[in-house]
């Protein structure tokens, strides 16, 4: 199956037309942000404070580079675990992110959100850090440099290969790949 | 040598080989678990899988030719060290001489610094991947046997300890492993590999299971009984359908190793180590 090419930002009607399973490649402004990073946009949208991006239709992506080599855009790009980002999903959401790149399971607030408000969560390789930094194009730190790999920064992508793994149908390719191939010894 | 047979070992040259693990350990996977890799592709039933398996053979590759790190966690290092008993270190401490190996092989490496110090609270990054963790065993000759792992954060969190009670017996064990790879799901970034340790205490039976973890995978326990318990976790993890990255398919697990020793009358500890597909290990011998 050919993978379906997507642009950032998202609307609600191209994360309605996406389903688990459906192979994409992103272009386009995504952003990065891991465990430090969620923890202050979320205190800034509890302080009615401005966030450094603008999250209506943003695609956050789960990531701590390492250091970029000299003449590379970035180090290794590979998604983190996004589970630990859960308690902080559901508001942003809410407040418009419509886009999680990451890998593994997501909470049930994280999935009801994704449904109630029209978002969609897809997965990156783990441990394909190498081979997804060619698709990323800049790399510019946007918020809270004193974080290192845990600052903010907007990435441009180019074919950034992806798969939804849970839709805003309430779609979850964790739970039907695994109930496909599980069998009883 | 010193006269009475006691070998001189200055620290300097821990400093300069544990630099050089830092980085080969994070640049090139190891050929055994490459060659998993592409066994793994073989097998594989899934589709989504196979392809999976085929971004993870050319991540390696690209690795590799661009000396650049598999994975942006280039993890935690973890070292366990040999040290035959008649070597004398000079110049200064040893397990500063590994720390100042790490620091620079990270360092001049370009790999990322994942150590936060005051865990509860401040969450410092210590900025150098510093401080090592070292498992030391005296043994004996005039040789230092040096193993390094880049141990990843996201597969680590997936792992167990389990104090069992003798009368669980080796079903107990079984569903504590199985329930272990259930629980992680896609987390630990499968195919990954199991590390079990049976027996012994609380903190050795999580020390033997990341002992397990330096075998080569593909290699065959050299006990018929221990090898046979291994296969047959490997069959049961891996019929969960989990598969590469947790999208389903067959190959979940690349290898289970078992590491065991006795225990207390009264105990029954077991723990499982889980490592990511990034199995990345490095040998030496000074």
């Amino acid at each position: 199956m050919a993978a379906r090419k997507i642009t950032t930002a998202l609307t609600d009607e191209v994360v309605r037309s996406l389903r688990a399973g459906d192979e994409v490649e992103i272009s386009g402004s995504i952003y990065q942000a891991r465990d430090s990073a969620h923890k202050r946009l979320v205190a800034l949208i509890d302080a009615g404070e401005p966030l450094p991006f603008e999250l209506q239709g943003a695609v956050v992506y789960y990531m701590g580079p390492s250091p970029a080599k000299p003449g590379n855009v970035i180090g290794s790009a590979g998604p983190t675990t996004s589970g630990r980002m859960d308690a902080y999903a559901p508001l942003l959401i809410e407040k418009g992110l419509k886009g999680m790149i990451g890998k593994g399971l997501r909470a049930e607030p994280v999935k009801q959100a994704m449904v109630e408000h029209k978002a969609v969560y897809f997965a990156a390789t783990g441990g394909a850090g190498a081979l997804l930094a060619k698709r990323i194009v800049a790399n510019e730190t946007i918020a809270w440099p004193e974080l290192g790999a845990e600052a903010v920064a907007r990435l441009e992508v180019v074919d950034f290969p992806a798969i939804v793994v849970m839709d805003c149908h309430g779609g979850d390719l964790y739970a039907e790949g695994r109930a496909r191939y599980a069998k009883s010894v | 040598m010193c006269g009475n047979g006691v070998r001189e070992l200055h620290v300097g040259e821990i400093t300069a080989v544990v630099r050089t693990m830092c980085m080969e350990a994070n640049y090139d996977l190891p050929p055994d678990v490459y060659d998993a890799l592409k066994a793994g592709k073989e097998a594989e039933e899934s589709p989504v899988g196979k392809a999976v398996f085929e971004q993870l053979i050319e991540n390696a590759d690209i690795a590799k030719r661009e000396r650049v790190p598999i994975c942006q966690d280039t993890g935690f290092a973890i070292f366990f060290v040999n040290v035959g008993q008649d070597v004398h270190f000079v110049g200064g401490s040893f397990e500063e001489a590994v720390n100042e190996g790490v620091r620079q092989g990270y360092g001049d490496g370009f790999l990322r610094k994942s150590v936060a110090e005051q865990p509860a609270h401040a969450r410092r990054n210590t900025k150098d991947n510093t401080p090592a963790i070292v498992h030391t065993s005296i043994v004996p000759g005039d040789k230092v046997e040096i193993w390094m792992m880049a141990k990843g954060g996201g597969a680590e969190n997936m792992s167990s300890l389990n104090m069992l009670k003798p009368a669980q017996g080796w079903q107990g064990m079984v569903d504590a492993v199985v329930g272990t790879v259930s629980r992680a799901g896609s987390n630990p970034c499968p195919p990954i590999v199991l590390g079990v340790g049976i027996g012994g205490t609380i903190e050795m039976c999580t020390k033997l299971a990341k002992k397990a973890l330096l075998r080569e995978v593909g290699s065959v326990h050299p006990d018929e009984r221990i090898a046979g318990m291994e296969a047959e976790l490997l069959e049961k993890v891996n019929a969960l359908g989990i598969g590469p990255q947790g999208l389903g398919g067959t190959q979940t697990c690349l290898a289970v190793f078992i590491e065991e020793m006795p225990c207390h009358i009264a105990s029954m500890p077991m723990a499982v180590n889980v490592q990511c597909h990034a199995q990345r290990h490095v040998h030496t011998v000074l």
